[in-house]
């Protein structure tokens, strides 16, 4: 077990290896080609895909805490709500110019994850799954009672929104709302990514995987959590914030379960932990949900909670895992 | 820096009227090498625990370079320069051997919160890391996941991270257990090599081992120790003999 | 005198409440502190309880004290077979895989209730000897909430003297402390955690079938209601009944007293007082740390 014989350059080139960095491939412009595509075949579709986006987007927020860091919440949708009441409200009290408003959004989210955050993530495990619960529970009451401030049942209306950069005013047909939301995706897809590919993306990595051991190895774990939950916020409550703005209506389910529990459950099914999970997990739950739900909401629960199940059982890394394991399998099988 | 790099004062322990630490005491100076044996149950991982802060003791003192750490968290006994290793191996099974290091030197570096960037733009870490996993020897798997290796390689990527974290005090914990022995050959060879600055504080079942690694040993037994001394006082101590072998006086 | 009438009706309504969360979630503490299985399905079962009541009241006649019984058994005999089917899986996964597994039979459970009984609010009839009020002055009761408590309180006496007196108890109580040495002193640790699910679902039942003049059927009552019994889960402490009684009683007369006093803040309150009473002992009350 001697030294090799080789110099520090190279022997600093065997250990960068080891760190896999993520480089552009042609495969990473397949998200993005199908944005276009969306957009130029199925323009009476826009409404929907920009919901998709916006799903897009709020899944990655989650795959940050939850796939990387390893923060299991069951009140993400929380943070989403309040971004959208925070951009509502700003567009009625404040101003109807958008882009501040999704910087009020994220500002919401942010702050609320933050103060939470550092109240709970002390806590780990069941414990920390029935505090996010109750907290989003909470904000939901909350919500829903203070009537004067959020209009309560009836949702938050009479808004309005201001042109996009005082020129694309927002259109009927929902393509100025499109690609607001697929600028906003791409600006935060690529936070994401640096995020991820940061000392603080493995440093929360290592405490998703094993807090003890980056507590033994001097690191504030609590304190790294808070940091991460609320940049988690920030985005989802850009998600929230877009949703606000391109439909112009804030009702009380954005702060509910359901939307806590459809999150987890794009995401699982996309994948976490990958970034591009989200990105699938979203636009088949959305996609499917949209028809489904069109059809019969029951049908639609039924054939959910079926698919739930076959994932965590054979596929607990979601499509993309399955994806990568088949891949890896069919390359093995070549060798 | 005068004084002791570990000192352990009259620590005792209790889980209720269970106490499974009895008025314990250890010092070590800088570039000691020291190891604690005991037959199993005498509650040498409890001391690890009390002494790396997973543990509250009881009562006693526990102090590191001078400094009163005995109600300190393991955050702050690691930055006063106290590490440990895991009897069990305790590592990140998705991440690779590089990353492991990367990990503790980042958070050595202060790194560990920043948002930004790469580790392996930074050439002083980079370099830092490949010294260190070839020192252990693990330089050809650093591009390696964890959970694809080997029992005996996962033992050395602990003490990998333990260097990397540049300790004054290193605590490990039953480093050469379920190692075939060719590899506790090796283990033993790297044990030598430790800078001579860093005070060493072995715990082991294996008697070769520490016998040919430890300059003074302390006896654990029931919790309580036994005797102190350089090898030669404790393999000729009566008491050990018994303790080990179970030969009693009486029969 | 009024205010006392007022207080009392109040304090038996919200005991009742308590007392039907509480039956609930026997049986969900109970997995979670012994088998450290999430099971967020549990309320389903108290819905399929409920709803089975309803089936044999609608199709064959049968008084509410009639089906009561027969439901209940039921149910154990539902949760006895997915317990050896699907909670194999779920036993098998990690803890985040557990939360979506068990929110996913939820699902189906949900699916099937709406399929098979639609989606509108049910109750179950109150038999005729228990309903109306006991008056006494200005303090004016429902029977039958009267009963609920009486009821729910016997079970609760009986679940303690058990625990406590019986051998089965104490093998039940050996299996949660450490299965491991319950194992090895000859405890068959998976037979006893089966039996448990299967009461644990029928105590569910019982507080389905009992319950829905304050819980109304319908095909989300899996759901409705199930974060307020994670809470009183949580709050009591995993694995204690005794903490679930507790837990129940608080949170169950905080959200009545809370919503008659202070209809304002709504149940605003009662998840904040969860939210505090968690941070100031995770384990909850009863709990171990």
């Amino acid at each position: 077990m001697k030294g090799t014989a080789s110099g520090p350059a190279e022997r600093s080139a065997v250990v960068r290896e080891g760190f896999e960095r993520h480089r552009f491939g042609w495969l990473d412009a397949l998200p993005w080609l199908c944005v276009v595509l969306w957009f130029v075949l199925a323009p009476g579709y826009l409404p929907l895909g920009t919901q998709v986006i916006v799903m897009i987007i709020f899944t990655l927020s989650l795959d940050l805490a939850l796939g990387y860091g390893g923060i299991e919440t069951l009140g993400h949708a929380a943070l989403f709500g309040l971004g959208a009441y925070g951009a509502g409200l700003y567009a009625l009290h404040v101003s109807s110019e958008p882009i501040s408003g999704l910087a009020a959004a994220a500002l919401a989210g942010a702050l609320a994850a933050l103060l939470t955050g550092a109240l709970i993530l002390r806590t780990r495990g069941l414990t920390l799954v029935m505090l996010t619960l109750a907290v989003a529970t909470l904000v939901a009451e909350l919500a829903s009672t203070w009537k004067s401030l959020t209009g309560g049942d009836d949702g938050l209306t009479g808004y309005q929104i201001a042109p996009l950069l005082g020129l694309f005013g927002f259109d009927l047909a929902g393509r100025t709302a499109y690609w607001y939301a697929a600028a906003a995706l791409a600006v935060l897809f690529l936070v994401s990514r640096w995020l991820v590919n940061s000392p603080f993306g493995l440093t929360v990595r290592g405490i998703r995987d094993n807090p003890v051991r980056m507590r033994m190895m001097g690191v504030q774990v609590t304190r790294r959590l808070v940091m991460l939950y609320a940049i988690s916020g920030a985005i989802a409550g850009v998600a929230g914030g877009l949703t606000a703005q391109v439909t112009k209506l804030v009702g009380l389910d954005v702060l509910g379960l359901g939307l806590s529990a459809n999150v987890l459950i794009m995401l699982i099914i996309g994948g976490p932990g990958r970034l591009y999970g989200a990105f699938l997990g979203a636009a088949v739950f959305v996609i499917l949900s949209d028809r489904a739900a069109a059809i019969n909401p029951f049908h639609w629960l039924f054939a959910l909670g079926l698919v739930l199940i076959l994932v965590v059982r054979f596929a607990p890394s979601g499509l993309l895992g399955a994806a990568e394991r088949a891949v890896a399998h069919a390359l093995r099988r070549r060798a | 820096m005068t004084g002791h790099a570990l000192e352990v004062i009259g620590v005792s322990k209790s889980f209720g009227a269970l106490q499974v630490s009895k008025n314990l005491s250890l010092s070590l100076e800088r570039g000691a090498r020291h190891a604690i044996i005991g037959p199993n149950g005498a509650g040498k991982t409890t001391f690890v625990h009390l002494v790396s802060g997973l543990l509250r003791p009881t009562k006693g003192t526990i102090r590191l370079d001078g400094h009163d750490v005995t109600a300190a968290s393991p955050e702050r006994r690691v930055a006063h320069g106290l590490v440990r290793t895991f009897q069990i191996s305790s590592l990140f099974p998705k991440l690779t051997v590089a990353q492991h290091v990367g990990l503790a030197l980042s958070a050595r570096y202060g790194y560990d919160a920043k948002p930004w960037g790469e580790l392996s733009d930074r050439t002083e870490l980079m370099n830092e890391a490949a010294q260190i996993l070839d020192s252990v020897g693990l330089l050809k798997h650093a591009a390696t996941r964890v959970a694809s290796m080997a029992y005996g390689l996962r033992r050395l990527i602990e003490v990998a991270i333990a260097l990397a974290l540049r300790p004054k005090v290193l605590l490990l914990d039953e480093p050469a257990a379920g190692l075939p022995s060719g590899d506790r050959a090796a283990l033993l060879e790297l044990l030598l090599r430790l800078p001579r600055d860093m005070a060493v504080l072995v715990i082991e079942h294996d008697m070769s081992l520490v016998f040919r690694f430890a300059e003074r040993i302390s006896v654990l037994v029931e919790g309580a120790i036994l005797l102190e001394g350089t090898p030669a006082d404790v393999r000729s101590d009566p008491r050990v003999r018994t303790v080990y072998l179970g030969t009693r006086a009486h029969g | 005198m009024r205010y006392l009438g007022t207080a009392a009706t109040l304090l038996v309504d919200g005991i009742a409440f308590s007392m039907v969360l509480f039956l609930i979630s026997i049986g969900m503490t109970v997995t979670l502190g012994i088998m450290r299985v999430v099971n967020l399905a549990h309320c389903a079962f108290a819905m399929a309880g409920g709803y089975l009541a309803l089936a044999l009241v609608q199709h064959a006649s049968l008084g509410l004290m009639a089906a009561l019984p027969i439901a209940v058994i039921g149910t154990m005999i539902l949760g006895a077979v997915l317990e050896k089917t699907v909670y194999r899986w779920v036993y098998a996964t990690s803890e985040l895989g557990q939360i979506l597994m068990t929110i996913g039979l939820t699902f189906l459970m949900i699916a099937a209730a709406n399929l098979l009984f639609g989606s509108t609010l049910q109750t179950l009839p109150v038999p005729k000897p228990l309903a109306g009020t006991w008056e006494a002055g200005d303090v004016i009761l429902s029977t039958y909430r009267g009963f609920l408590v009486l009821v729910a309180g016997a079970i609760a006496a009986t679940l303690w003297a058990v625990m406590e007196y019986t051998d089965v108890g104490a093998r039940l109580r050996a299996a949660v402390d450490n299965p491991r040495i319950a194992r090895a002193v000859g405890i068959n640790v998976p037979r006893v955690f089966a039996a448990t699910f299967a009461l644990g679902c029928g105590l569910a039942a019982i507080g389905g079938v009992l319950g829905t003049q304050m819980l109304p059927l319908e095909p989300w009552y899996a759901l409705k209601y199930l974060v307020l019994v994670l809470m009183v889960v949580a709050v009591g402490g995993l694995g204690s009944i005794q903490g679930s009684f507790y837990a129940a009683l608080l949170l169950g007369l905080i959200d009545t007293f809370g919503r008659y006093l202070v209809p304002a803040l709504g149940a605003f309150l009662i998840y904040l007082a969860v939210v505090a009473l968690l941070l100031w002992r995770p384990q909850g009350l009863f709990g171990r740390s």
